[in-house]
């Protein structure tokens, strides 16, 4: 089949031809062409099935209204489901699939719903299924979803990429058609900043399907000369395949920008779509207007189309959808598609104008009065019955008929506020109301400026005004025709169907069911017949529900008024939200100064937050994760192991008030820390429970550097931030984070002290670096760096901090240096295995939920002190004497398995809520204990040291008996420590 | 000098360059950083101890050139400055002897990648990174923002140069977000 459909003129170019397919079947095309209009061209009509019965369907529109001509684009990972044929791009080798069909789309075994509709009424689901309850998940939805639906996806990574970006502009014109033209004209010529945005991979809008002249030239000439103008424009930005999806605060549109939809695949690096934000100074909504059909009997048949989008078929793609041709119509805005269609040699043998009076179209059968009140056609359009004036009916063979109800202007955008649009009896329509986005103006059709001399000239002053200009260009000459419409929503006649909806298969019928069944509210009517669902959003089948609701109550269409309208205005792909946020690339990572080098190890890392982390660092030989950790464990008890611990938040706190400061934030005092010497310090929040802890070291007088746990470097550092701006802006604080400034290293083990003389300067012994030292140092020859003597392993330790491109290089150096002492580099899993030796907390124990008391930290709240949270924690019910409290975990049987999570019980006790004693909240193996041995969280825990208690896991099955022990369960008197 | 060899914030011995198309992404490892913020109701002093020693401290979202020393505007009474590292890498030191007890001043040379970026017309990169108007700022513009995801500094030196400091330990990622949008753009 070669284009039988092909007729003289249109914006395509035919010296090239594009070969594609749909349902496997070759067709031809040219570029300019979509995917509707190259089938129509090629005589296929039937694009579709419909959602609910499965009715044969084809485009009605030419347009992104499109309810019907959904299908699925290319194949494999790409294949994209729901895809609008009418504004799908035409390229060489796409590949077109309908779908929701089976076995074939002309033979739809699921057509049989059509049979079966009496069943399917609005409301059918929420009857049908409701018992037995059970069968709900099970039986009816798995039913209904492959019954029902639309497309399939593939369930292949997207292999496309997805942009997200940033744009700017004095004004946004959305749409541009005559109106936006003429507005980026007028803004453009004035020098300022323009982004004019279209969905359409041509400007122009309705220019391009018109005949209507434009001053001397065609209305597509014309725009194609302003487009020119404007495209040499330094402040202009010409953004085509760009549908502005939305208007959010502030002056803030949303847009998609389909950079490589019309390609069969992405050129190299290339994004398939951008998400734009788009902060305007100002906007005007020149989005044009959508037509609507009327509703009568089987009106959804292939051949049936929007009058508008007929011509548009003709005008722009040279395409006549069929060889005999009609048009029912209430408006003047039909009679131009006939005159239209005759004038390409179409065939058109009657207009049907439901109006009752009026001038006749002279060489066409002309029947006012008239209405079409019934077709045929299985497959396709056949014929048309008309109801005449008189009341009798006639039959009219037919393969195309236009259907013009009137035209709706596109207020979506304007009213993604919640400005409710209201109704213009003179055009029979929804125009934009009062209140819209600040800042956004409307001008043409939008506006229901129908004309394109209004269009041209409501565009041109929406720019003057919008960016209070004095200058602006002339108005070309255009025509001013009035719109003449006498409104008809639905015909009234028989008790067949007739489609309001056809996306979501809604008909005139499921309107009165809602009238009957009191959903009478627009809001109800939606959610009860589906009126306005889906991909198409209701553009062409809202406004018509709503008059007919209004027609069934009584009630006038503004006293009904519409539903409220929500972006995106058309659908966005997924990925375009994703953007390139997706994978490995889902967030950015984090290395410590030692990834190199433990990458090189072959090291496990772990991800904490953004950070990989070294986990543990395997030896060869070693096949499993507990060899690499006990070895680690014993290595650094036994001599000295090494640990980047650079994670740490680092805040350097200075000022004459730091001191002051810092006992504010700190449960406990740090303004009498001596300068050299450094502190465990407990924050609490406002409400008394801990909120981080870490050790702060005094460098100077009025210089504190602040340690937080890895997880909270930021919230720590942001709270500390607000309590010097906000809380306390008298205080003489100046904070910054230099987290990232300084690779830091934990040392420890016996032979800590021993490894790092080999790489510091200065004499670090006991006596001159005592426990809980603290100062500058310089390492290797001179290199500036800082050491703390501070441990959470429990043994002699210290943290070395070395500018951070120095840390790889101070790591290896250690190493090497102290090879004698056979140093292992310890990972995470080992820091854990230590640390609950020695009864630390971490993050299972600071989980938001507990106090210092909980922890056996109480005596840490200084009271002779006021500090954030201080006073709350001592409220009645967090200072509970047989409260949680921290204790050390062991089995009886040393073979004995405990998990954390478990809880506590007591012996006999069921497993119940009632009887839970507490959780265990970190759990490791001790290496030198040789089993198991857990920090929880018992209820009067610190009187409990000795008993015996089950730890009960339901979840993994374990059911241990377990003695309670004090949470220091390695070298409790800290001797090793102070080394 | 201790006989330390220091890793760039991508893990090599020498500044890392791409070129794609027309624009160039160097590292710069050759420049100091440090803090400067005054303290509390000493500013006068401030400006008198750094309009003594050729430190500018230039108005907010404002990067002021100089030598050795350069500075940018990065909260109230705040900023950063930059100097050569072969030279200044003390810089931290360097500002305490010259600002006194004025200010609080916190080394911060190893906390930031830095990126310089050079084209011909920087805007097409930019607006898929950040929502920095970029083509309307004034050279000299310097501001906090945020490309995916990850906080950084953006100094604009012209329509085709920009200095972009981002945090060090993320260099690989942000570096992969430069190229992945410069090949988006160009």
């Amino acid at each position: 089949m070669t284009q039988s459909h092909r007729i003289d003129g249109g914006l395509i170019d035919r010296t090239k031809t594009l070969r594609f397919t749909f349902d496997g079947i070759p067709y031809q095309g040219h570029p300019g062409d979509t995917l509707a209009s190259a089938l129509l061209a090629n005589g296929v009509r039937l694009m579709g099935r419909s959602f609910k019965y499965h009715r044969p369907r084809g485009p009605i529109s030419a347009g992104s209204e499109e309810p019907n001509a959904l299908v699925e684009l290319r194949t494999g990972a790409r294949q994209e489901p729901n895809t609008r044929a009418t504004v799908a791009e035409l390229f060489d080798g796409l590949e077109a699939n309908s779908q929701n069909r089976w076995p074939s789309l002309r033979f739809d075994a699921m057509g049989i719903n059509d049979k079966l509709s009496a069943f399917f009424a609005a409301g059918f689901y929420y009857k049908t299924f409701m018992w037995p309850k059970s069968f709900w998940e099970k039986l009816y939805e798995p039913i209904i979803r492959r019954a029902a639906g639309l497309g399939s996806v593939t369930r292949e990574e997207d292999p496309d990429a997805y942009d997200k970006g940033f744009l700017h502009c004095d004004l946004l014109v959305i749409g541009a058609g005559p109106a936006g033209l003429m507005a980026a004209l007028t803004a453009g010529r004035a020098g300022k900043r323009v982004i004019l945005a279209d969905e359409d991979f041509r400007m122009g809008g309705r220019l391009n399907a018109e005949t209507l002249a434009v001053g001397d030239a065609s209305g597509a000439d014309w725009a194609a000369a302003v487009l020119a103008e404007l495209a040499a424009m330094p402040n202009l930005r010409l953004m085509t395949r760009t549908t502005v999806i939305g208007a959010f605060d502030h002056g803030i549109y949303g847009a998609v920008e389909r950079v490589s939809d019309h390609l069969p695949t992405p050129a190299k690096g290339k994004p398939r779509q951008i998400l734009w934000r788009i902060y305007a100074g100002k906007a005007i909504l020149s989005g044009g207007a959508t037509e609507r059909p009327i509703a009568f009997e089987n009106n959804d048949r292939p051949g049936i189309m929007l009058a508008g989008a007929l011509r548009a078929y003709a005008n722009r793609w040279g395409v006549k959808v069929g060889e005999r041709v009609a048009v029912f119509t209430n408006n003047d805005d039909g009679i131009r598609t006939a005159l239209d269609l005759r004038a390409k040699g179409v065939d058109v043998v009657a207009v049907i104008d439901s109006r009752p009076v009026g001038d006749l179209l002279p060489g066409i059968r002309h029947l006012h009065g008239a209405e079409v009140i019934d077709t045929s056609g299985k497959l396709g359009l056949k014929t048309i019955t008309v109801r005449q004036s008189n009341g009798a009916t006639e039959t009219i063979a037919v393969d195309a008929l236009g259907v013009s109800g009137g035209w709706n202007p596109n207020v979506n955008i304007h009213s993604h506020h919640r400005s409710r649009p209201v109704y213009d009896a003179g055009i029979a329509a929804f125009v934009p109301g009062p209140e819209g986005p600040p800042g956004l103006l409307v001008a043409g059709a939008a506006a229901g400026q129908m004309s394109t001399h209004a269009a041209l000239k409501t565009g041109r002053d929406a720019a003057i005004a919008a960016l209070d200009l004095g200058t602006a260009p002339d108005l070309p000459q255009a025509e001013d025709a009035p719109v003449r419409i006498s409104p008809l929503w639905f015909v009234h006649h028989g008790k067949g169907r007739a489609w309001i909806d056809q996306q979501n298969d809604v008909t005139v019928k499921d309107v009165k069911l809602a009238k009957q069944e009191n959903f009478t509210s627009v809001e109800h009517l939606k959610r009860y017949t589906t009126l306005g669902m889906a991909t198409d959003q209701g553009k062409t089948g809202n406004v018509i529900g709503l008059a007919i609701m209004a027609e069934l109550t009584g009630r006038s269409i503004p006293e009904t008024g519409t539903t409220i309208y929500r972006p995106p205005y058309t659908p966005v792909a997924m990925g375009a939200l994703a953007g390139r946020s997706r994978g490995k690339e889902f967030k950015p990572f984090r290395l410590t100064p030692s990834h190199h080098w433990a990458k090189e190890q072959g090291a496990i890392f772990v991800e904490v937050g953004n950070w990989l982390r070294t986990q543990w660092v395997p030896k060869q030989g070693e096949t499993e994760w507990r060899q690499s950790v006990d070895r680690e464990v014993l290595a650094t008890r036994k001599s000295v192991g090494i640990c980047d611990v650079t994670t740490l938040g680092k805040i350097d706190v200075q000022g004459t008030d730091a001191g002051a400061f810092l006992d504010r934030v700190y449960a406990n005092t740090f303004s009498t820390l001596p300068v050299g010497k450094c502190r465990y310090g407990l924050m609490l929040r406002e409400d008394g429970i801990v909120f981080d802890d870490g050790t702060t070291a005094r460098m100077g007088e009025h210089e504190y550097v602040m340690t937080t746990t890895t997880a909270n470097a930021v919230t720590v550092f942001r709270h500390l931030e607000f309590c010097r701006q906000c809380l306390w802006p008298e205080m003489d604080v100046q904070l910054i984070s230099t987290t990232e400034a300084w690779a830091q290293f934990s040392v420890a083990g016996p032979n800590a002290r021993k490894l790092l003389e080999k790489v510091v300067d200065q004499d670090i012994s006991d006596a001159a670096f005592p426990y809980m030292g603290a100062g500058n140092i310089t390492v290797c020859g001179g290199l500036r760096a800082r050491l703390f003597r501070i441990s959470f392993s429990g043994e002699l330790a210290y943290e070395i901090a070395v500018p951070t491109r120095y840390g790889d290089a101070l790591l290896r150096e250690m190493l090497a240096r102290g090879a004698e002492f056979d140093p292992v580099v310890y990972g995470t899993e080992s820091l854990g295995v230590m640390r609950v030796e020695k009864g630390h907390v971490a993050g299972g124990e600071l989980n938001g939920q507990s106090t210092a008391l909980n922890m056996g930290l109480g005596k840490m709240v200084s009271k002779k002190k006021d500090s954030i949270g201080m006073v709350l924690s001592q409220r009645e019910g967090l200072t509970d004497e047989n409260g949680y409290r921290l204790v050390g975990v062991k089995p009886v049987d040393p073979n004995g398995k405990l998990t954390a999570g478990s809880h506590f019980l007591e012996k006999g006790a069921a497993p119940v809520a009632a009887n839970d004693g507490g959780w265990l909240t970190s759990k490791v193996y001790s290496p030198h204990l040789g089993h198991d041995i857990a920090l929880g969280y018992l209820k009067g825990g610190d009187k409990k040291i000795g008993q015996r208690m089950r730890a009960v896991n339901l979840l993994a099955g374990l059911d241990t008996e377990v003695e309670i022990i004090s949470p220091h369960m390695f070298d409790p008197e800290g001797v090793r420590l102070r080394g | 000098m201790a006989s330390l060899q220091p890793l760039t914030a991508l893990g090599k011995r020498e500044a890392t360059a791409v070129t794609h198309g027309p624009l160039t992404i160097t590292e710069r490892t050759d420049v100091a950083l440090a803090s400067v913020a005054a303290r509390k109701g000493r500013m006068a002093d401030l400006s008198a101890a750094a309009q003594k020693a050729g430190v500018p401290l230039p108005g907010p979202a404002t990067h002021q050139a100089g030598i050795p020393y350069s500075a940018f505007w990065v909260a109230p009474e705040m900023w950063f400055v930059e100097a050569p590292h072969a030279t200044h890498e003390l810089i931290a030191d360097l500002l305490k002897s010259a600002l006194g007890d004025a200010a609080s001043i916190t080394e911060q040379t190893d906390a930031w990648v830095a990126f310089d970026l050079a084209a011909t017309d920087l805007a097409p990169l930019l607006e898929r990174l950040c929502n920095v108007d970029f083509p309307a700022v004034p050279n000299g513009y310097a501001t906090r923002t945020v490309m995916e995801h990850l906080g950084v500094y953006l100094v604009k030196h012209g329509p085709g140069a920009a200095r972009l400091y981002g945090p060090r330990s993320s260099a690989e990622s942000l570096l992969h977000a430069l190229e992945t949008a410069a090949h988006s753009a160009f």
